[in-house]
This record gives structure tokens, C-alpha cells and sequence, in this order.
């Protein structure tokens, strides 16, 4: 793809996110309230095909282009990226891993939007530790049933099917060898959805618990037909799931910082524009340059994804770096804001409160940390 | 229904524009360039019209080759083909309409419809001018467009209410604000315009005289505004609009 043609998507998202996001994102974000029309935009603007190979309907954009793209949504409002983000993360396990049926009953349906995914991995008490997941799925003639909870799940009200991870085998050793992941289409037989979490930030889309009482599927959603094949398959999502967090953190950090420096030139106090006050050019410095620098580990990890590279250590730097970097700028602008930046009149305390997010989601920091670790003295080993 | 829909590039509206000292022009580092966006309005129309009726909508834009950027995005949001006439020099309105005047006589459209004028330097002379070479009909200011058989009836916005005009075809329409509101290029549209036809050619080589009439001598920036100031009281503001602003 060229580079041009990369420029004019980037644009055309960001006029989208100009035009119809930015003004009225504080407030369905304050009201709690699912952004059905912006979600139609998207819909109409072709998002949710972004990562979708073009021979199966979609643009089939490269991470680079696809993390530039997450940037600019959440520089609106990030539960935006939520949306489109889960939905393609369950489009990147069954272009990867599905079988060639199972590519094309579901991929061209969710390019368009028309079927709208999510992943269903998290339950109540395994987060980051996905082996000691408790949902089962047993074989019952051309069905598998399902039973278990899930938590957290965005996308699971909204959406019409889930990428579930369930244990065809619970007594596994190796126990991560006998999850399995599922193509879940809701129906009236289940999942049923049931509450809406109440979140700090991210608010405005449905992160959801989900139930499964004996929910049957058919063994044809089996993605890539074989069973313990499933945490494999989720592992090779969660590169492009952390390029797409830490892409989150740049956009709502460039969102903050953007206020900031605005906000600097209006204000005077003793006298001058506070952006002439040493201390908060300070400030603008250090926000810049951290943004900058997290824009940059966003870019070369999907640079590395995009070359077919192994990039676990890139994307789990920049996934640790950017969110970081985003709760650290969204507080500075907080304080270059003041006492406005704490009320809901502004949006950076908004930003404030989204910014946590991409520190615990995919992953928490402390847990990315000793990946990367972990990946260094596989690297350095002597 | 064939439409030929002339699309001018200007610095977004959204953009702080700064002149140069010299008053010759404005600063263009850091501009970003869209569509004029009332043709931005043409071209949605045109589409409107082709999706009722079916035809082909061309554009076409006489400028640098840069404009290639705008055209693209007005293929993206639908249009079938574009026409680039090059021109490196910056060309007078007159000019311009002789170009225009001379791509419509090649390509034969039904009919043109383009912005009433462009945001940047407001002439609203070139839809006119080309009715004129032409012989054409025109409508300006439309906020309405409809169509029987060979016939238009369109609604124009005139001082103080609205005037419904009705013409044969070919004819020449220019854009108000209020036509309709100019859909999205959206992302698989951007993909396939990179696919369609965008010809060039050299804006000599059309036989027209490209001479300037009209030379822009100096630009002057708004005055600075004025900070505002709180007034005690109603009365004193009403004092204040009538005695010192002198507007009421």
C-alpha cells in the first residue's frame, strides 16, 4: 500500500473525528451513553474492514496505517478504538487461524460492520493469567456447549458474536494446551449479557460480564477446526492488541497536550500568557517530548509487525512506554489547565480518566514489564 | 446525466491563515488544503444526482499539480473521472473560466454545477463568467435542484427569502451552504479512486488567453480583535450598543 494512500485514509479518520467526534464525545462520555450514530460513521466510513485482508472485503491497511488510525479515534475519544479494536482483533484470529469456510462465512460480514465481534477472554478471577481460565466447552454431537463467565468484555452487548477462549480439555498438562477458541454468534439460546460494568473512564461502550450457560455452539466455529489450538491463537493477537493500546495512549496523550498548549497561550496570569511562565514551558516540553518519543515505539513496533518480525518486545515497550507517557501528560494538563481542568467543562479530565485504561488493559504494565524482561535474557543470554 | 463539476483547492477553513509581511500573499507552510467547500457541495449534488438517475460526474480543476489531492478526494467520495488542466502560474478568474468554458465544449455535459465561489478569495464570478461563454442558463446560489426530463427547476437563495427559477438544459448551477451536506470519502472509496482516471493536460495547450486582467496588489490580515469588557448592568449595556458600538 502507499504511502499516499495511507495519508488519505489517516486524513479522512481524522476529519471524521474532527468534524463529528470531538464535539460531542465529553458528552455522551459524561452521560454514559453508547455513541450508536458515530458508530454508524464508522460503519459508513469503512473502519470496521480497517486490518481485514482486502481478498476477503476488507482495505487490508498495514499496523502502521492501523495504529496511525487508533490514534486519531482516541485523540476523539477512545472508546472508539474500543469498538472497532476488539471487533478486529477477532477478525485477525480467524484471518490468521480459521479455517477457509470459517474465513468466509464470517471476514466480508465484518469488514462491513454488519457482524460486529469482540473477545471474550477474561473471566472473573484470570485476567493476565489467561491458563487458569474456567469456562469449558464440551463436545455434544455437532456442538460444543458451553458453560463459564467472562468479564470485562467489550463490545458484548452491541456486538453480535464473541471470540471466546473455553477449555475443551480442563485437565490438560500443559494446562494452556487445552483452551480452544470459539466463534460465538449471539442468540436467543446465549450468551447472555449480564450487567453493564460502571467504569471511571472508557465510558460510553459496553464492557460487559457475559454468561454461558450451556450455550451450544457448532463444532464449525471451532476456529481453525482442531481443538487446543486456542491460547496460541490469542497469543499471536496480543502484539497487535498492544500496538493498539499504546497507539490509544498517543492519541489520548496528543488529545491532553493539544488542550494544554491551547489552553497556555489564553491564560494569563501576573501579568503574561502562562505559557511564558518557565514552569509550564517545562511542562510542554516534557509532554511533547514523552509524546514523541511514545509516537515513535508505536511506529516501530508496527514497523516490525507490518515486515512479518517478531515484535513482542517492541510492542510491549511501547504499550509500557506510551501509557505511561499518556497518564503522566494527562495529569500535566491537568495542572497547566488548573482549577478548569478538573471540571467537566474541558475534556482533559476525561483524559485523566481514560488514561489508566491502557495501563491495565492487555495486559497490565507490571505483567508487560516482565515480558519484556523476560524476552531481554532470552536475548542477552550467556 | 453527465455533470461536470469544477473543483477549486483552498487552505481549510479551519486552518489560522497568516499573510506575509509583503501583503503578496499568505504564508502557505503548515496550510492544510481542501476543496473549496461549496464545491464540496457541487460534487455531493452531482452525486445525488447520478445515484437518482444514473450518468457520470467529472471533475475537473485547473491548478498545479498538487490539486491532484483534491481531485482524488472528490473521486474518493464518488466522482467517475478528473480532469486536471495544469497551470503553474495562478490564473485570474476570467481565465479560468475560458479553461472551463473550453473543457466543457470537449466533454459536453448536461450540466455544471460548482461552488457559488471559493472561501479564499470570494470572487463568485466564474459559474457566471461561464454561463456567459457558454450561453448556458444559469441558476446561483441554489439550495434546491430538481430535475424533469430535460428541464431544471432550482431554488435560489436571494436577499431576504427564496426565488424558484426553472430552465432547459445545459445549464450552469452554482451551490449555496444549504443544497445538502457533502457525504464523507469513505476508506474502501479512497482505495478505488487511486484506481480511476485522472488525466492531465497543459493549460496552453487549449488555446485560450490566460493573460491576467486583475492583479492582486496587497493583502491586508483583520484587524486584531479587541478584548471584550463586562458591563454592570443591562442599561449600561444597552448605553454601550447604542452609543459606542452603534448597533442597535
Amino acid at each position: 500500500m502507499d504511502e499516499v494512500l495511507d495519508r488519505d485514509i489517516i486524513d479522512a479518520v481524522r476529519r471524521f473525528v474532527d468534524r463529528d467526534v470531538i464535539p460531542v464525545a465529553s458528552d455522551l462520555e459524561h452521560r454514559d451513553e453508547y455513541p450508536h450514530a458515530l458508530v454508524a460513521r464508522m460503519k459508513e466510513l469503512g473502519l470496521f474492514g480497517a486490518t481485514i485482508p482486502a481478498e476477503h472485503g476488507g482495505l487490508g491497511v498495514g499496523f502502521g496505517t492501523y495504529a496511525r488510525l487508533m490514534e486519531e479515534l482516541s485523540r476523539g475519544w477512545m472508546s472508539l478504538a474500543g469498538v472497532i479494536n476488539s471487533h478486529l482483533i477477532m477478525a485477525y484470529i480467524i484471518t490468521h487461524h480459521g479455517t477457509a469456510e470459517q474465513k468466509a462465512r464470517f471476514l466480508p460480514a465484518m469488514a462491513r460492520g454488519e457482524k460486529r465481534g469482540g473477545l471474550a477472554l477474561t473471566e472473573p478471577h484470570a485476567g493476565s493469567d489467561v491458563q487458569s481460565i474456567r469456562t469449558v466447552a464440551k463436545r455434544a454431537g455437532e456442538d460444543y456447549v458451553l458453560s463459564g463467565s467472562k468479564m470485562f468484555i467489550t463490545n458484548a452487548r452491541h456486538g453480535t458474536m464473541l471470540a471466546v477462549a473455553a477449555k475443551t480439555n480442563p485437565t490438560a498438562k500443559p494446562a494452556y494446551a487445552g483452551i480452544s477458541m470459539f466463534a460465538v454468534e449471539k442468540s436467543e439460546r446465549g450468551p447472555t449479557v449480564s450487567r453493564n460494568l460502571k467504569k471511571l473512564g472508557y465510558k460510553g461502550i459496553d464492557t460487559c460480564e457475559v454468561l454461558f450457560e450451556d450455550v451450544p455452539v457448532p463444532a464449525a466455529n471451532l476456529i481453525g477446526g482442531a481443538e487446543g489450538q486456542g491460547f496460541k491463537q490469542v497469543m499471536s493477537a496480543l502484539e497487535v492488541g498492544r500496538i493498539n493500546v499504546a497507539a490509544r495512549a498517543v492519541g489520548v496523550a496528543q488529545a491532553a497536550f493539544e488542550s494544554a498548549i491551547r489552553y497556555s497561550q489564553q491564560r494569563v496570569a501576573f501579568g503574561k500568557p502562562i505559557c511564558q511562565h518557565q514552569a509550564v514551558q517545562l511542562m510542554l516540553a516534557d509532554m511533547a517530548t514523552r509524546l514523541e518519543a511514545a509516537r515513535l515505539l508505536v511506529a516501530n513496533a508496527a514497523r516490525k509487525k507490518d515486515a512479518g518480525e517478531r515484535c513482542d518486545l517492541e510492542a510491549g515497550m511501547a504499550k509500557l512506554f506510551a501509557s505511561e507517557a499518556c497518564a503522566k501528560i494527562s495529569l500535566d494538563a491537568m495542572r497547566v489547565l488548573g482549577g478548569y481542568g478538573f471540571t467537566v467543562e474541558f475534556p482533559v479530565e476525561r483524559f485523566y480518566r481514560d488514561a489508566p485504561l491502557m495501563m491495565i488493559g492487555e495486559g497490565t504494565n507490571e505483567i508487560q514489564a516482565l515480558v519484556i524482561a523476560r524476552r531481554l535474557l532470552e536475548l542477552h543470554a550467556i | 446525466m453527465k455533470i461536470l463539476v469544477p473543483v477549486k483547492r483552498v487552505p481549510d477553513p479551519a486552518t489560522t491563515i497568516r499573510v506575509l509581511p509583503d501583503g503578496s500573499g499568505i504564508a502557505t507552510d503548515n496550510v492544510k488544503w481542501v476543496i473549496n467547500p461549496f464545491d464540496e457541495i457541487a460534487i455531493e449534488e452531482a452525486l445525488r444526482i447520478k445515484e437518482k438517475q444514473g450518468g457520470e460526474v467529472v471533475l475537473v480543476a485547473v491548478g498545479q499539480q498538487t490539486w491532484q489531492e483534491q481531485l482524488r478526494t472528490g473521486l474518493a467520495m464518488g466522482a467517475d473521472r478528473a480532469i486536471l488542466v495544469r497551470s503553474e502560474a495562478a490564473l485570474d478568474t476570467l481565465a479560468i473560466a475560458r479553461l472551463l468554458a473550453k473543457i466543457a465544449e470537449e466533454q459536453k455535459p448536461d450540466i455544471i454545477i460548482l461552488g457559488k465561489q471559493a472561501i479564499d478569495d470570494d470572487s463568485n464570478q466564474v459559474g457566471q463568467m461561464l454561463a456567459e461563454m457558454l450561453g448556458w442558463p444559469q441558476a446561483t446560489f441554489a439550495s434546491k435542484v430538481e430535475f424533469q426530463d430535460r428541464k431544471c427547476t432550482v431554488v435560489r437563495e436571494v436577499d431576504g427569502g427564496l426565488e424558484t427559477v426553472a430552465f432547459d438544459l445545459p445549464a450552469i448551477v452554482t451551490t449555496d451552504l444549504r443544497l445538502n451536506e457533502p457525504r464523507y470519502a469513505s476508506l474502501p472509496g479512497i482505495m478505488k479512486a487511486r484506481k480511476k482516471e485522472l488525466k492531465e493536460i497543459p493549460a496552453d495547450s487549449l488555446g485560450v488567453d490566460l493573460t491576467p486582467k486583475l492583479k492582486i496588489k496587497k493583502l491586508d490580515p483583520p484587524p486584531k480583535r479587541q478584548a471584550g469588557r463586562k458591563v454592570a448592568s443591562v442599561e449600561e449595556l444597552v448605553q454601550v450598543l447604542h452609543n459606542e458600538a452603534k448597533v442597535i
